[in-house]
């Protein structure tokens, strides 16, 4: 019974908790809205430094990762964020 | 006639009072020249992520604006002229935003409690007492 609810990959492979394919977190249903007001969102896509996270980590398709870096630079101009954190 | 959203900065060593007459000031600017300020917020005051001009806090203003590029122009040279203003950003949006502005609620960058929440309160009220009047131009 397990095994049945386990989720199926496309090529009907069991994945792992691990392995699970990750979406888009802006698209899809709960996708998240990118504004560049809001730091707190945004501080989640930035490292440590004030970076802005690849697209590879922070697994964002093409157009959302544009958008992402776009409303990260405005709130950097607007100092709500860090240009360089120390 | 665009819609225009307008972020600015304001000096830290000004009360909220100040702040909005000099919201109202530049809200008077866009209504002169025939534009509509379909909304107008003080977000109150945050620490800035970095210093601008040796100020290391700000008063946060949130303008939705809608008007011709030149009003706009208009309201920006004043800004600009304003010594009290750090800092300010306009973007062309297609809608404005609905809810409350994520700046006016979210802790400012890397400021724990200083116990100014109750001063935060204080002029969000202000504010909502401000925007059941219908602002028309």
């Amino acid at each position: 019974m397990a095994e049945k609810d386990k989720k199926r990959a496309a090529n009907g492979r069991r994945v792992s908790f691990f392995n699970k394919e990750r979406g888009c977190p802006f698209s899809g249903k709960k996708a998240l809205a990118i504004n560049y007001k809001d730091v707190k969102l945004l501080q989640r896509f930035v490292s440590e430094h004030g970076k802005i996270t690849p697209s590879r980590i922070t697994c964002a398709s093409s157009k959302k990762q544009r958008e992402l870096a776009l409303a990260i630079k405005r709130a950097r101009f607007l100092a709500l964020l860090p240009y360089a954190a120390s | 006639m665009r819609r225009y959203e307008n972020v600015f900065i304001a000096r830290q060593d000004l009360t909220p009072p100040q702040v909005e007459a000099l919201m109202a000031e530049f809200v008077d600017v866009v209504k002169d020249l025939g534009g509509v300020v379909a909304r107008y917020e003080y977000c109150g005051l945050r620490s800035l992520a970095y210093r601008i001009r040796n100020n290391r806090k700000g008063h946060y203003c949130l303008l939705h604006v809608e008007a011709s590029h030149e009003t706009l122009k208009q309201m920006e040279r004043r800004m600009r002229l304003s010594e009290e203003v750090l800092r300010f950003m306009s973007i062309a949006v297609n809608a404005f935003d609905e809810g409350p502005c994520p700046l006016a609620y979210t802790r400012s960058f890397r400021e724990k409690d200083e116990g100014d929440s109750a001063f935060l309160r204080s002029s969000k009220e202000d504010t909502d007492a401000k925007e059941e009047e219908p602002v028309n131009g």
